[in-house]
């Protein structure tokens, strides 16, 4: 017989819980003795130009695309994986299609460039 | 229902504890095996054999100043540390560490809880870690924090594909998403026999995951500083470590689950020593090859790194799953 969800709660109480207590604590022990140039964002000691929040590489939104589409591949094929004993021959064959399918969506993603970083 | 809670709190706390020993020592461990593999001690004062350091370093860093970054937003830059722990405790809750004990009559699964859809809930917690990092380098509002954090994004859901794909054969192999099914599985043979291409597959992937070198990019020290931690500070900065040392511990005892025999013992002669003793002994020798390997090899560049996982690693990640079918069908034919 499989186990009961749960004990799960317990975990996350505790976790949240551990999480919350050290936080806290550190922000309430230790010395505070703030200061503006301190609390500045460090740039290897020079007076910090600009804002951070500036327009970055849009390649990393492409790889979050990709991840999307492939990991949902990924989460079509567990079901299977876990059921195929009882597949047998045609699922097989099934998941091999799959898998061409995904190798062409790959390739043609390789091919447009989208894996080359600059 | 009492007990049943009562029981299932004691074994929390149990599973807590030891991992949390296991991430302090884990540190000293990692300052240890790095002095002596660059030729030094490491640390040397802290009571005796520096057995002590882990707490020295605690209770240091608990009071030391707690600096909140003028311009960060500050409930992200708050939240983020917090979230940097909480999904390698939320792990412990599937992990099965040895077979069940009989205490007072009672038989008691070592197990916090035997879930059916083990795997997909630890995949499905571990993804949470990444946004510990890129809370931390977003809300800091600073240059390197925000770099590494990007960077951190990009590698964590390339290599979360491969880690995903690498246990598909096991799964396959066994049926069963249950953790404990899977160590039963492997009573008479481990399962890196028969996956040994996954076996490799999820160590790389896994070690890309937890951010260490040779995948360290998002921490690169000697390009951005500190990386997505620079702005933090105390305990704040410590939960980042934390994070990253209960998350090898995690790391190393699902791949002892998946593919080392869990708790059996690999001779049989040596079957009298108790199951949780050679988890134990398992998940250390896993801890100390991430160690050994982080101070052994040079950084990728980072387009080396984002190509290698593409490129490489997910053509064979296939391969293995239609490789381990063909098999299952064709040569072993009893599917």
């Amino acid at each position: 017989m499989k186990g009961a969800y749960w004990p799960l709660i317990l975990v996350l109480l505790l976790g949240v819980g551990f999480g919350v207590v050290v936080v806290f604590f550190s922000a309430i022990l230790g010395p505070k003795r703030p200061d503006p140039i301190k609390l500045s964002p460090y740039e290897c000691g020079i007076d910090p130009i600009g804002d951070a929040r500036t327009p970055f590489f849009v390649h990393y939104y492409v790889i979050a695309l990709l991840f999307l589409i492939f990991d949902m591949e990924v989460v079509f094929t567990y079901p299977w994986a876990v059921s195929f004993r009882s597949l047998g021959l045609f699922g097989f064959i099934e998941m091999v299609v799959f898998i061409v399918v995904f190798l062409a969506i790959f390739v043609y993603v390789w091919g447009r460039g989208a894996l080359e970083w600059e | 229902m009492l007990l049943a809670i009562v029981i299932a709190v004691i074994k929390m706390l149990i599973l807590f504890a030891v991992l949390m020993l296991l991430v302090a020592y884990g540190t000293l461990a990692e300052r240890k095996v790095s002095g002596h593999i660059q030729d030094r001690y490491g640390p040397l004062y802290c009571g005796p054999k520096a057995l002590l350091q882990p707490f020295a370093d605690g209770l240091k860093l608990f009071f030391k100043e707690d600096i909140v970054a003028s311009r960060s937003d500050k409930f992200l830059y708050f939240l983020a540390p917090m979230i940097a722990i909480v999904p390698a405790i939320l792990a412990i809750g599937v992990i099965p560490f040895g077979e069940s004990v009989t205490l007072f009559g009672r038989k008691i699964p070592l197990v916090m809880t035997d879930i059916n859809v083990a795997i997909l809930y630890l995949l499905a917690v571990s993804s949470f870690s990444v946004y510990a990092i890129v809370f931390g380098g977003w809300s800091a509002n600073s240059k390197y924090p925000l770099l590494g954090g990007l960077r951190s994004a990009a590698q964590f859901i390339s290599y979360e594909l491969i880690l995903g794909l690498s246990i598909m054969g096991v799964l396959m192999i066994v049926g069963s998403f249950s953790l404990v099914d899977i160590v039963h599985y492997q009573r008479h043979m481990w399962m890196v026999v028969y996956q040994p291409l996954a076996f490799i597959l999820y160590m790389i992937a896994a070690t890309a995951e937890l951010n260490r070198l040779p995948f360290d990019l998002p921490e690169a020290e000697s390009e951005l500083v500190g990386g997505y931690h620079t702005e933090y500070s105390s305990m704040k900065f410590a939960m980042f470590f934390l994070g990253e040392y209960a998350n090898m511990v995690v790391t190393s005892a699902v791949a002892v689950c998946l593919f080392l025999g869990g708790w059996y013992s690999p001779v049989a002669f040596l079957a009298w020593i108790p199951g949780p003793i050679w988890f134990l002994i398992k998940v250390v020798v896993i801890f100390f090859f991430l160690l050994w390997v982080r101070w052994t090899y040079p950084r990728f560049r980072y387009d080396q790194l984002m190509g290698f996982s593409w490129k490489y690693l997910l053509p064979l990640s296939l391969l293995n799953i239609v490789a381990t079918g063909g098999a299952m069908l064709f040569i072993v034919g009893g599917v």
